[in-house]
C-alpha cells in the first residue's frame, strides 16, 4: 500500500513539476496574446525569461548583495564598521598566506594541467590505444574533491622511520633507502602535495577538451605543412597551438575559476594548517567556524572580484567565437 | 471568484493544477503518518558530535527515555559539528537539541537568543541537586543556565603500560621534575619516552592546546588561568609564554617524542596511544583525555595492560589541578518533547546506563563508582571526584576565532618550529574586540 501511494506521489510530483512549467508558459503565452498589438511583442521575451530571472535573483543576485552589505558590518552583523573587514582581508597574516598559496595554486594547477593535457592530447592522437589511455587519465574527473583528498591522504600517509609505511609514496622512499617525508606536514612540500591532487583531477578534463580541438584541425592544413617540409615539432608550435588557441584559453579560464573556488582539498587534507590555507578555506573558517559574518563576507566579495575579470574574458571569447560561426 | 465567472480554458487549467496540488498534499501526509499504528509518534531530533561506537552508547543511554515516554529520539552524529550546526541554525533548520562538545559555541547561540534557558522548565534546585556548582556555571551564560552536562572528560591523564613499568622498574612520577627525570632515563636506555599525536582533521592542534592549558594551570594557577580565558591578561603574557616553552621542552625534543616533530604533527590523535603496547613499545608515556580509551587496540585488557596517573604538578603551590572537558546538551526548539528529554538527561538514568557501558565519565553527582565497568574508569572517576580545582579546557571557553582557530593553528605552528613569542603575538592580535 505504502509503495503505491509513494509511487503515485512520485508520478504526480513529476507530472505537476513538468506539467506545471509547461502550463505556466502556455498560460503566459495566452495572457500575452490577449494584450493589444504593440505591447504583446515587446513583453513576450520578458515573460519567457522571467522565471529564470526570478530564480537567478533569488539564488544569486540577492545573496550577493546581502553578502556585500554584510561585509561592511561587524562579526554579528549589528554595527557598521566601514572598510575594516577589507583591511583585515588584505593585511591579516593568515590572509596573506592564503593569497600567496592561491597564487601558487593558480599558476601550477592551470599551467601544469593544461600543458599536460595538451601534450597527452597531441601525443595519443590517432594512436591505437588512444581510447584506453584517455579514459584512464579522464577517470579521476569522476571523483569528488573530498573523495580524491581521502585517496591522497593514504598516498601521503607518514609513519616514523622504522615503522611499516602505509603510504605509497613513503613506502617507495623507504624502499630506496631514503627517510620518510611528512608530505602534508612539512611546509617545504605540502602545498605542492595538495596542488598535485588537483592536477591529477583536472588534467583529464583539459585533455578531453583539447583533444577534441586537436581533432578539429582540418587534415588539409597539416598535410600542406608536411608538404612544405615542416616537422612534427614545427607543426605542433606553428599549426596546432595557434589553431586551438581559443580552446586553450577557455580551458585555462575554466580551471582558473575552479582553482579560485578550491576549498575541499585543503579542508580535508590539512584543515588549513601547516601554512596551506587558501582564500576559500579561510572564508569558510571566518564565516562558519569563528562566526564572523563581516570578515567571511568581505573575503567572499574579494574572491568574487578576483573571479569577475576571468569570467568576463571567458564570455567575451565565447561571443567572438559565436560571431565567427 | 472561481464560481461566479464563467469558465475559460485558462481557469480550467488552473483549477486542475490547484486540485492536483491539494491531492498530492493529502497523499504526502498519508505517507508520513502511515508507518505506525499510533498515528502521532512524537519525535525529538538531537544533533551531536558522537559517531561510531560513541553514538551506539548514547543511543543506549537514551533508550529508556523512549521506552518510558514513547517519544522517539532521532540522533544524528557528525564529525564536523562546529561547521555544520551553525549552517543548520542559520538556514532555519536547527535540531531540537544539540550536544555541544564545547560550551563556547553554545554560549554564542545563547547570546544570540537561539537557545531556551533551562530555568523556563526546570527548577534551579533540581539542577543544583544533580550537578556541582562548577558544572552549572560552565553551562551558563550571564548566570542563566542553558546546558545539561551529559559527559565529562578528564584531560589530565598520563597513560602508561603497567607491565613495562613493572619489568623495567619505572616508578609513577608525582612531580613534573620526576616525570622529566623518567623521560631522561628512558632516553639514556635508548628508548623514546613520549608518543604525541596532534592530527585531527579540521580541528588539528587541540592536543597541543591541551598541553599548554595543563601547564598554565600547574604553573600560573587557576586564577591566572581564568584571567587568560577572559582575556584579562594578554595572550602573549609571560605566563603563557613560559607554559608554551615548557611544552616545547617536551614536544620539540626529538629524543623525547617518537618520530619527532613530523610524527607529532601528522599522527592522528587516536592512533598515537598504540605506541605504548607490544614487546618493544615505541614509547612509554602518553598524555591524553579519558576518551582515548575508545581508541585503544581491541586486544588490550583494560584491567592489566594499560593504566593512568594524573599529570603531575609543577609548582607545589598550585597543587594538582584537573583539566576537564565535556559534552553539554542545550535546547533550540521549545517543544514539550524536547523539554521532557532535557529533564531526562539531567536525571540519573542516562548517566548510570552510560557509566555501565564504559569509556564514559559522568559529570553528575551521585553516580555510584561501582557502576563503572573497569578499574581504569573507576580510577578516572575518582581523579575527577577528588579534584580540588577543576578547570574547563580553555580553548573551548575562548572566542571561536581563538579557541578553535588561532590557538589551535598557533600550536601547530609552534610545534612545527615557530618561536613562542611570534606565535603568541599572532594569537593575541587575532583576539576579537
Amino acid at each position: 500500500m505504502e509503495f503505491w501511494t509513494r509511487l503515485l506521489n512520485v508520478v504526480l510530483a513529476i507530472a505537476i513539476g513538468c506539467g506545471g512549467v509547461i502550463g505556466l508558459f502556455y498560460l503566459a503565452n495566452i495572457a500575452i496574446n490577449a494584450l493589444p498589438k504593440p505591447w504583446n511583442q515587446r513583453l513576450l521575451p520578458w515573460v519567457y525569461i522571467s522565471p529564470a530571472l526570478l530564480l537567478l535573483s533569488a539564488y544569486l543576485i540577492l545573496p550577493t548583495m546581502q553578502t556585500f552589505y554584510l561585509s561592511f558590518l561587524d562579526g554579528r552583523s549589528q554595527n557598521f564598521v566601514g572598510l575594516k573587514n577589507y583591511i583585515f582581508a588584505f593585511t591579516d597574516r593568515a590572509m596573506l598566506i592564503a593569497f600567496k598559496n592561491n597564487l601558487l595554486w593558480l599558476v601550477l594547477v592551470t599551467g601544469v594541467s593544461v600543458s599536460l593535457g595538451l601534450i597527452i592530447a597531441v601525443l595519443v592522437d590517432k594512436v591505437r590505444y588512444e581510447p584506453i589511455i584517455k579514459s584512464l587519465i579522464f577517470l579521476p574527473m569522476a571523483i569528488s574533491f573530498v573523495g580524491a583528498s581521502v585517496i591522497w591522504k593514504f598516498m601521503y600517509a607518514y609513519k616514523p622511520a622504522g615503522d611499516d609505511q602505509i603510504g605509497v609514496l613513503n613506502a617507495l622512499l623507504v624502499n630506496f633507502g631514503f627517510e620518510p617525508v611528512g608530505w602534508i606536514v612539512e611546509q617545504s612540500v605540502n602545498n605542492f602535495a595538495l596542488i598535485a591532487i588537483m592536477i591529477w583531477l583536472y588534467t583529464g578534463f583539459a585533455m578531453v577538451i583539447l583533444s577534441s580541438a586537436v581533432k578539429g584541425i582540418p587534415e588539409e592544413v597539416i598535410e600542406a605543412a608536411r608538404i612544405d617540409g615542416a616537422n612534427s615539432w614545427q607543426i605542433f608550435w606553428r599549426i596546432t597551438i595557434p589553431m586551438i588557441r581559443s580552446t586553450i584559453l577557455v580551458v585555462s579560464t575554466t580551471i582558473i575559476i575552479l582553482v579560485l573556488k578550491v576549498f575541499d582539498i585543503v579542508f580535508v587534507m590539512t584543515g588549513g594548517n601547516y601554512g596551506t590555507e587558501v582564500i576559500a578555506s579561510r572564508m569558510i573558517k571566518e564565516m562558519f567556524n569563528y562566526r564572523n559574518f563581516g570578515r567571511g563576507s568581505a573575503i567572499a566579495i574579494v574572491l568574487l572580484i578576483l573571479i569577475i575579470p576571468v569570467m568576463i574574458s571567458n564570455i567575451r571569447r565565447f561571443r567572438t567565437q559565436e560571431k565567427l560561426r | 471568484m472561481f464560481f461566479v465567472q464563467k469558465k475559460s480554458p485558462l481557469k480550467l487549467t488552473s483549477l486542475a493544477l490547484s486540485s492536483a496540488l491539494v491531492l498530492t498534499g493529502c497523499v504526502g501526509e498519508q505517507t508520513t503518518s502511515g508507518d505506525d499504528t499510533t498515528s502521532d509518534t512524537k519525535q525529538v531530533t538531537v544533533f551531536g558530535v558522537m559517531i561510531g561506537e560513541q553514538q551506539e552508547k548514547i543511543e543506549a543511554a537514551l533508550a529508556p527515555f523512549t521506552e518510558e515516554t514513547g517519544i522517539e529520539v532521532v540522533y544524528e552524529g557528525t564529525d564536523t559539528f562546529a561547521t555544520t550546526l551553525p549552517i543548520r541554525v542559520d538556514s532555519g533548520n536547527p535540531p531540537d537539541l544539540a550536544m555541544f562538545p564545547q560550551p563556547g559555541l553554545m554560549a554564542d547561540f545563547a547570546r544570540e537568543g537561539r537557545l531556551v534557558p533551562l530555568t523556563e522548565f526546570m527548577s534551579l534546585e533540581d539542577l543544583q541537586a544533580a550537578y556541582d556548582e562548577s558544572w552549572i556555571q560552565l553551562g551558563s551564560v550571564e548566570n542563566v543556565p542553558y546546558g545539561v552536562w551529559y559527559r565529562a572528560s578528564v584531560k589530565s591523564l598520563v597513560w602508561y603500560n603497567p607491565q613495562q613499568f613493572a619489568v623495567n622498574g619505572y616508578e609513577i612520577p608525582t612531580t613534573w621534575d620526576e616525570m622529566l627525570a623518567l623521560s631522561d632515563r628512558l632516553v639514556s636506555e635508548g628508548k623514546t619516552p613520549w608518543c604525541i599525536g596532534m592530527e585531527s582533521g579540521d580541528s588539528t592542534g587541540w592536543a597541543g592546546t591541551d598541553w599548554v592549558e595543563e601547564i598554565m594551570l600547574r604553573t600560573a594557577g587557576p586564577n591566572v588561568y581564568d584571567q587568560w580565558i577572559n582575556h584579562e591578561i594578554p595572550f602573549n603574557d609571560p605566563a603563557v609564554e613560559n607554559a608554551v616553552n615548557i611544552f616545547g621542552d617536551i614536544v620539540r625534543n626529538e629524543d623525547y617524542v617518537y618520530g619527532g616533530v613530523v610524527s607529532a604533527l601528522s599522527t592522528p590523535f587516536g592512533d598515537s596511544i598504540q605506541g605504548l603496547f607490544g614487546e618493544d613499545p615505541n614509547c612509554y608515556l602518553h598524555k591524553q583525555g579519558n576518551f582515548i580509551e575508545a581508541f585503544l587496540p581491541t586486544d588490550i585488557n583494560l584491567n592489566e595492560d594499560v593504566d593512568v596517573f594524573p599529570l603531575p604538578q609543577i609548582n607545589p603551590e598550585q597543587g594538582l589541578p584537573i583539566l576537564v572537558a565535556g559534552d553539554v546538551f542545550a535546547m533550540f526548539n521549545d517543544t514539550p518533547e524536547a523539554r521532557q528529554l532535557m529533564e531526562y538527561l539531567a536525571s540519573k538514568t542516562p548517566h548510570e546506563v552510560a557509566a555501565g557501558l564504559g569509556g564514559y565519565l559522568s559529570p553528575r553527582q551521585g553516580i555510584d563508582l561501582a557502576l563503572y565497568p573497569t578499574d581504569l574508569s573507576r580510577k578516572q572517576a575518582e581523579i575527577l571526584g577528588n579534584a580540588e580545582v577543576i578547570r574547563f579546557d580553555a580553548s573551548d571557553m575562548m572566542p571561536g576565532a581563538v579557541g578553535t582557530g588561532t590557538f589551535w593553528s598557533g600550536m601547530v605552528d609552534y610545534v612545527g618550529g615557530a618561536d613562542a613569542e611570534t606565535v603568541l603575538t599572532n594569537i593575541e592580535n587575532s583576539w576579537p574586540e
